[in-house]
């Protein structure tokens, strides 16, 4: 099982300037990849389209030979799950943290029964304005994680979290993954962080074939 | 010498009405101190939630009216009451805010910055304005545009002119540096350690440990909204800092190991 970008090129109009210019990786199932480089490079448009959030304007992403997208009528979400910087913006602010579980279609039970180091049994009746932001990232990844990817995408998961609350929020991502065989590409500024929980470490600007050229 | 800047066990709480009538009091800080003395930056670490920025508001006199304080804070030697901090706040004690949402988004930046130069009394706040952007390297070009169309670190610079306007002698400096590419944090950090050398007082708010390490004369670090630790960069080196929890924030830094402390 494979998460695969082929010559991705994305931009926003046809006379706007490329996002993403000529971008071919791969992750592997259970294999933890990080990709570093400096904002504006266009690495969050990346993260978009390996979720199939957005859609090449050249090229092709697949995993295991198909876009990457939900099976809505055999009910399953999305292979590839994508988690972001800002946790508070990526949940609905009027629902408490067990209706956001909830909204991965995954029973009762199951939410009861996460692990307490990922999401305290205490946070599931609270609102997202009365937990703290790296509490609220933890949500935001399990419920990644009841969503059983395949892959996981984290785009500058920790970026605005300090380092112990950081350090805990990898090993417990890093845990689950291993547990599952979930591929992940570990997104991010800080060259330290992705040395310490990847298996490898791209660099965004040798992935771009376009990287130099103007056009394809 | 006297420090420019006291706080002496400040505690914050708020009131907070449950439900209906019910009244519960949440207490936000219990005991910070910190002191900064002319010509230091002093960077205060810890965790998102450890009440960092609600001391800077206090210092401001920002507090919502539903905050009760206990505590010192001394300016110069003078205990400093609401009015007194607000009389202070954007003349001789300036914040540099956390980002580009404290700019209004449709009004170009030119204006805003000249509107910070005729609030700080300045004869010639048009002239004032463009020379402010000019030593920052920032353009007449960029004073035209609108603040969605600069990047993130140009945004901090033109945060950085509004805040230095009237010539401050204590700088707050909240989270300056998330999200920005390596070369403009290092930017951030060296203007804030220039504006310490040029005589002024910088506390630096921060959760990024290192960044911290590289430019602070101390660190103070709190935790759950009291201060637990004092250091200096230099008790970083080799086996790390003696406190508990700041020897757990050092450790967990990605170079540094990557460790969790026992009790998380």
């Amino acid at each position: 099982m494979t998460l695969e970008a082929r010559d991705v090129w994305f931009r926003y109009g046809p006379r706007d300037p490329w996002v993403v210019r000529g971008v071919s990786l791969a992750v592997a199932a259970g294999e933890v990849v990080g990709l570093h480089g400096p904002s504006g490079a266009g690495k969050s448009t990346l993260a978009r389209l390996l979720a199939g959030m957005a859609a090449p304007s050249r090229g092709q992403v697949t995993v295991d030979g198909h876009p990457p997208r939900p099976n809505r009528r055999e009910r399953r979400p999305n292979p590839v799950q994508l988690v972001f910087q800002h946790a508070e913006l990526a949940v609905d602010p009027l629902w408490k943290v067990r209706a956001t579980l909830a909204e991965t279609g995954a029973p009762d039970e199951v939410i009861a029964a996460l692990d307490p180091e990922l999401v305290p049994p205490r946070l599931l009746d609270r609102f997202p304005h009365e937990i703290s932001g790296g509490e609220a990232q933890r949500v935001t990844l399990a419920r990644a994680l009841l969503a059983r990817p395949r892959f996981l995408v984290a785009d500058e998961i920790t970026a605005n979290l300090d380092a112990i609350t950081q350090a805990g929020l990898w090993h417990s991502l890093l845990a689950a993954v291993r547990a599952e065989g979930i591929g992940v590409l570990a997104i991010s500024h800080d060259r330290p962080l992705l040395d310490a929980v990847a298996d490898r470490v791209l660099d965004f600007a040798d992935l771009s074939r376009g990287a130099r050229a103007g056009t394809p | 010498m006297t420090a420019l800047l006291e706080i002496d066990a400040l505690g914050v709480s708020f009131d907070q009405y449950d439900r209906g009538l019910r009244r519960r009091t949440v207490v936000a800080l219990s005991g910070m101190d910190l002191t900064a003395h002319r010509g230091e930056l002093v960077a205060l670490v810890g965790a998102s939630g450890a009440g960092k920025t609600l001391l800077a508001h206090a210092v401001l006199g920002m507090l919502p009216p539903n905050a009760t304080e206990t505590g010192e804070i001394r300016f110069d030697g003078r205990p400093l009451d609401v009015p007194a901090r607000r009389a202070l706040a954007g003349r001789e004690v300036a914040l540099l805010p956390q980002s580009v949402t404290f700019l209004d988004p449709v009004v170009p930046v030119g204006r805003q910055v000249r509107r910070s130069a005729e609030l700080a009394g300045l004869p010639d706040p048009r002239g004032a304005a463009t020379a402010a952007l000019a030593t920052r390297g920032l353009g007449p070009e960029v004073a035209r545009m609108h603040p969605h169309q600069l990047s993130g670190g140009m945004v901090r610079r033109v945060l950085a002119a509004m805040a230095m306007m009237a010539d401050p002698s204590l700088v707050l400096a909240d989270e300056p540096t998330p999200g920005l590419p390596e070369e403009a944090v290092r930017a951030v950090l060296a203007d804030l350690r220039r504006t310490a050398d040029e005589g002024r007082a910088v506390v630096l708010i921060t959760h990024e440990l290192s960044g911290a390490l590289e430019v602070a004369d101390r660190l103070v670090i709190c935790r759950g909204g009291r201060t637990v630790d004092e250091a200096r960069p230099a008790d970083f080196r080799g086996g790390g800092p003696s406190h508990p929890y700041t020897r757990a924030l050092w450790r967990a830094l990605p170079a540094n190991g990557f460790g969790l402390p026992e009790d998380a």
